[in-house]
């Protein structure tokens, strides 16, 4: 199981009080995490992405995909720190041009993620990236489309894991990394 | 939809190069110039906006459609072509006096770009420049920014 939090790096500490919890948001009982804040502390920001950059710089990734919207925000600065491309991972009706589409199952009803046609090729290696895991329908299905078009996803990283949602299971054998947990 | 010739930065985002060339012009700009704040319009703001923010040591506030944003927000109403659209910031993102870049992929007429300055004067900032990529001028959209400077890297007519 990786977290940097197990290697217990010192800047873990600031990044995790940096994080906001907000209760019942979007709906009640539901203790929503929220990144915004640590976004405002320059310091726990740089040091988020550098993690994840000292992580996966020289190992042959060549596509970094986030998903819509808060992965798009973590995504790119480390796309760019380890020169790889950016890829989008889309709510339906967004990306122009051709698409392909994976759907996935919510608490109640599906939704549906979308990747560019030609985004990625075969063979590439790729991280898929967003601000945090749940029960891990949305990062599975970003998972499938990289997997469908013959990219071999390296890891998926987060900043936050809920514990006790099952995220990590939903991935089944594909490795996952998280600097912070939460219950 | 018909008639859009739509201006898709998705491509500029698998090309390395093409993406690190366009951060760092932005950077070049902004670096050393006492800027705090950098604003980012959902969604393909969020894109641009935080790698300059890092590089010029400034926060990311994200301003996003209504019930994203959790907790307290003040939001800003804005027209569009056909109806009426709304942005949301944090309360407490920005402090007064704070100086502070607007970003987004692209500017057409100009209503979100508004909407987003809107919401930084009212919580006391002072919006130093938009900054968007692509301009699509014969949609007039700089005329929208009531003076305010606009950066762009690409015109497209």
């Amino acid at each position: 199981m990786a977290t940097a939090d197990e290697q217990q790096d010192p800047r873990i500490a600031r990044i995790s009080s940096a994080i906001r919890v907000i209760p019942d948001f979007p709906k009640p009982g539901i203790m929503f995490q929220d990144i915004t804040t640590l976004l405002l502390d320059t310091k726990a920001f740089k040091d988020t992405i550098d993690l994840f950059v000292e992580r996966y710089r020289d190992k042959n990734i060549s596509v970094v995909a986030g998903v819509e919207a808060r992965g798009f925000i973590f995504g790119p600065p480390i796309a760019l720190a380890i020169g790889a491309k950016f890829v989008p991972m889309r709510k339906p009706n967004k990306l122009p041009g051709e698409v392909i589409s994976e759907e996935y199952s919510l608490e109640y009803g599906t939704d549906k993620m979308e990747m560019h046609v030609g985004a990625v090729e075969a063979g590439e290696h790729a991280l898929v990236i967003d601000d945090l895991i749940a029960t891990g329908g949305t990062l599975c299905a970003a998972v499938k489309l990289l997997e469908r078009v013959g990219v071999h996803v390296v890891e998926c990283a987060c900043v936050i894991e809920l514990l006790g949602l099952k995220g990590r299971e939903r991935l089944g054998d594909r490795p996952l990394f998280v600097l912070v947990n939460s219950t | 939809m018909a008639g859009i010739m739509f201006q898709d930065i998705t491509t500029l985002l698998l090309n390395p190069k093409a993406f690190k060339d366009t951060i760092d012009l932005f950077v070049e700009r902004y670096k050393g110039k006492n800027i705090s704040v950098v604003a980012g319009i959902e969604a393909r703001g969020f894109i641009f906006g935080p790698p300059i923010a890092l590089a010029i040591g400034a926060k990311f506030v994200p301003l996003r459609k209504p019930r994203k944003l959790p907790g307290e927000v003040i939001s800003e109403k804005y027209i569009l072509e056909y109806g009426r659209d709304c942005l949301e910031m944090h309360v407490g993102a920005v402090k007064s006096g704070e100086r502070a870049l607007v970003v987004d992929d692209l500017i057409a007429t100009g209503g979100t770009l508004c909407a987003a300055m809107n919401l930084l004067e009212r919580a006391g900032a002072e919006v130093v420049e938009c900054a968007c990529v692509i301009e699509l001028p014969d949609l007039k959209g700089r005329e929208r920014l009531n003076g305010k400077p606009l950066y762009v890297l690409v015109e497209s007519h």
